[in-house]
């Protein structure tokens, strides 16, 4: 509400400091990695989307839940349980796009158990999401069969016309496979939603506030279910992709702690999808990276070393950053009227 | 319109929660453009009533109706779709919304897409702040904002739903007379508009003030109604508590002796590192009360925490019976002789899962005889505990019962005896009677003035002006941290400490 737009902008840069300081490292960093290769700097790009897309998914699944105060760590086992039953389906009817749509639709089941047990019945969410985290790895772990494969192959990548021959920035963003571009689509639509329209206003009402929602006539067990289904919906996405468009196959627990790593983006990005992407772009390159370092032989002699990146950098990220974001207000409180 | 039609009628409301009859059959008439005071003690029932008039609670039995017709309200939606309104006690708004968001959140203006049209928003609360001259800034964040203000906008909140019966819970407890007196005059406007209105207060000259009706609620029930024309003050007072009550505490004039407590030059940050107590500096001698006066949230908690070791200073010194404590922990500053009564007796009074003898050896449980080597002494504890519960008729089924299932004014006497009965030379008291009955009342100003004729050193900050005024002996209003005047109580009245403290100016 300041007059002085200089002042503004001033301070859009002071308070973004640590972002803009970051993506400028980052930067340099590529170009010195592959010594000014284009095809080195594209390939890091590259598979930095790829890394970054099932976290972002699985951020937006945590932060559509926790917006309308539910805390969901059961985004890993929403996950796991489409990835597998998306392949499933997929390698069953030979269709990929069936395939994707029951990953969607298991996601969606699995968040209305998350719903059910937490704002129906009113249990602890953390519970409820540790459930869903060891009957997922149970379930498809059990299920798990070796040898099947996707008829169809798994998912092709699609070229926007002109666009994608520009160099670097084509290769990278418009060169994708459709998963991709529907989360690449996904993040502003979710943003707009949260911020611009009714359900976006109620959703954060619900998670700040719920008492005050109520008050005003919204129902908050409505749209906490809502939420909660939707967000499963987007973990099944994300799940779906791992196994269908990533992959081409189902691996025991093949997640591999992405829903986890999910949620750090997801408070990282401060419960906001455009956050969380720039969050997830930041960790997807921490994985990139590894490839990088291999190619030019470092540190080889021990590679647990490059496998540690990731997750370094979730620490780092975490103990630095978490302390100054804070989460809707009502999160992990079952809400009752009376 | 006529001024004598019902607005609204309830007959015969019963609720019942577990085994304590909340409302039973009560009957609650409310006119057009009238104010409608409904007055009764803390756990009258008054809530009750008016939580279920709202739809937030489901009466047992009982009509309700509005304009003649019975409804049905199910939920907050029924009542705000019949035009009733409700003022929250607590606020219910989203501290991180900005105004406009919050007063139209739940029927927003949008278009077919469920887009929010945030400019027109914003023109529709300008326009209802102006028809009722309530000022706000539609774009500030609700939590930036004071308490006055935020509760200017829960009343906008249900202007906007075109509430024609407005309910306000306890309004007025979390305002400073300024802003109290502008509450007062914004509601006789809004009546004389045809807006009917129920202001549920205990504070008795509110009632005389403002009121066209008064009805007084009792233990679940109403003992009866009256106008202000046909009462006083201590009429309504023997109505809410059944006997009649001293409303003014007496007390002999002090006789202070040596200084105990020395805060020289203090500062303190707050939690989110400001400067909350800015230079403070004052002086309690023993036997007198010093009654620290102001809006909340101008350093009072950071003050109090500091003295009692919760909190560490800045700079300055603050001295007890001549030692500095600003290195010594909670434990050495109880230990050298000073007892606390804190603000928030659930969260810092109190540990609501352990028992009531637990709780009132909390200060002393690893000393002789309660402790041995390490070992509880549990026939000293009880023996103890049911001694203090006597002395201080402490309301409890057991000493075993946990104390978060004691009621408040029974919490605050708990708290009383266990911080009365070590040898202190020294009480800090913040807000001891907030939220609890009269007969409590009564009884913890009865203690406060008793420590003080013993030769206590007493330190009281309460945002309840009446009581730092009928209890002081020497009186300091706090503004932004810093003691602005210091004067003996016969020298201040009601007017100047509420212009200084809302002003921080002297001045007129």
């Amino acid at each position: 509400m300041s007059a002085n737009p200089s002042k503004n902008i001033k301070q859009f840069f002071f308070s973004k400091r640590w972002w803009i300081l970051t993506t400028v490292l980052l930067v340099f960093f590529t170009l010195w990695t592959s010594e000014f290769q284009q095809a080195n700097t594209t390939s890091v790009l590259v598979s930095t989307l790829r890394h970054s897309t099932p976290l972002v998914l699985g951020a937006m699944c945590g932060l559509l839940c926790e917006r309308s105060g539910v805390i969901n760590i059961g985004i890993e086992g929403q996950m796991l349980m489409s990835a597998w039953g998306g392949f499933m389906v997929a390698s069953t009817s030979g269709s990929l796009l069936l395939g994707v749509f029951a990953g969607i639709g298991i996601g969606m089941m699995m968040g209305a158990v998350l719903a059910g047990i937490s704002v129906g019945l009113r249990g602890d969410q953390i519970i409820a999401g540790t459930v869903i985290n060891i009957a997922a790895l149970g379930i498809t772990s059990f299920f798990f069969s070796l040898g099947r494969t996707l008829p169809s192959g798994k998912a092709q990548v699609i070229k926007l016309g002109p666009l994608a021959d520009i160099p670097v920035a084509g290769r990278v963003l418009f060169s994708n496979k459709p998963i991709t571009f529907l989360t690449l689509l996904m993040i502003p639509t979710l943003w707009f939603l949260l911020f611009r329209t009714k359900w976006g206003l109620r959703t954060r009402a619900v998670g700040e506030h719920p008492s005050a929602a109520e008050t005003v006539g919204i129902s908050v067990i409505g749209m906490r279910y809502l939420n909660v289904i939707m967000g499963g919906g987007i973990a099944g996405l994300a799940g779906a992709y791992l196994s269908l468009e990533a992959v081409g196959s189902f691996e025991r627990v093949m997640t591999n702690g992405k829903g986890f790593v999910a949620l750090a983006v997801m408070i990282f990005g401060r419960w906001n999808p455009v956050g969380a992407w720039g969050a997830a772009l930041l960790f997807g390159y921490a994985s990139a990276i590894q490839t990088q370092f291999q190619f030019r032989d470092w540190l080889t002699d021990d590679p647990q070393f490059i496998g540690i990146i990731p997750f370094v950098v979730t620490i780092v990220v975490l103990a630095g950053f978490v302390g100054r974001a804070r989460p809707p207000a009502s999160i992990g409180q079952p809400y009752s009227r009376e | 319109m006529s001024l004598n039609t019902l607005a609204l009628e309830a007959t015969g409301i019963s609720k019942t929660f577990g085994s304590v009859k909340a409302n039973d059959q009560v009957n609650l008439e409310v006119k057009k453009g009238r104010i409608h005071a409904l007055l009764g003690e803390n756990g009258a029932g008054k809530s009750t009533l008016v939580n279920i008039l709202f739809g937030l609670y489901k009466a047992d039995s009982g009509i309700v109706k509005v304009d003649g017709e019975p409804v049905d309200l199910g939920r907050p939606k029924d009542a705000i779709d019949r035009g009733i309104g409700m003022v929250h006690q607590h606020f219910q708004l989203v501290p991180v919304l900005t105004v406009a968001e919050n007063i139209v959140l739940g029927n927003e203006p949008s278009n077919k897409a469920n887009v929010i049209d945030i400019e027109n928003a914003k023109e529709k609360v300008r326009e209802l702040a102006e028809k009722y001259q309530l000022d706000v800034d539609t774009e500030a964040i609700v939590e930036d904002l004071p308490v006055g203000t935020q509760q200017r906008v829960e009343i906008l909140r249900s202007l906007y739903r075109e509430a024609d019966i407005l309910i306000l819970d306890e309004p007025t407890a979390v305002l400073t007379p300024q802003e109290t007196d502008h509450l007062l005059q914004v509601l006789k406007k809004l009546a004389s508009q045809g807006v009917a209105i129920i202001f549920i207060t205990h504070k008795l000259r509110e009632v005389l003030e403002v009121a066209d009706e008064v009805t007084v609620m009792r233990n679940g029930q109403v003992v009866g109604s009256t106008t202000p024309a046909e009462t006083d003050e201590s009429g309504l007072a023997e109505m809410m508590v059944g006997r009649s009550v001293v409303l003014r505490v007496s007390k002999e004039t002090a006789s202070p002796d040596a200084t105990i407590l020395e805060v020289i030059n203090l500062c303190v940050q707050d939690d989110r590192e400001l400067m909350a107590v800015n230079d403070l500096s004052l002086k309690v001698r023993s036997g007198e009360i010093f009654g620290i006066a102001g809006v909340e949230g101008n350093g009072q908690r950071e003050l109090v925490e500091t003295i009692t070791g919760l909190r560490t200073a800045d700079t300055g010194e603050i001295l007890i019976g001549g030692t500095s404590i600003t290195e010594f922990s909670p434990r050495q500053i109880s230990e050298l002789g000073v007892a606390h009564i804190p603000e928030d007796r659930e969260k810092h009074g109190l540990i609501g899962a352990h028992s009531v003898a637990d709780n009132l050896i909390l200060n002393r449980y690893y000393e002789s005889p309660f402790s041995n080597r390490g070992i509880r002494q549990q026939k000293a504890i009880a023996h103890y505990a049911k001694e203090m519960v006597e002395k201080f008729d402490i309301r409890t089924p057991s000493i075993e019962t946990p104390s978060s299932s004691l009621s408040g004014g029974n919490k605050q006497k708990a708290i009383a005896a266990r911080e009365f009965s070590h040898n202190a030379q020294l009480l800090v008291a913040s807000q001891p009677t907030r939220g609890i009955d009269v007969g409590s009342i009564e009884f913890v100003h009865q203690q406060l003035i008793n420590q003080r004729d013993q030769g206590l050193a007493v330190l009281l900050v309460s945002a309840e002006l009446d009581e730092i005024l009928s209890l002081s002996d020497r009186i300091g209003v706090i503004y932004r941290g810093q003691l602005i005047v210091t004067a003996n109580a016969t020298d201040l009245d009601r007017n100047r400490i509420g212009r200084i403290m809302t002003t921080g100016s002297d001045s007129n």
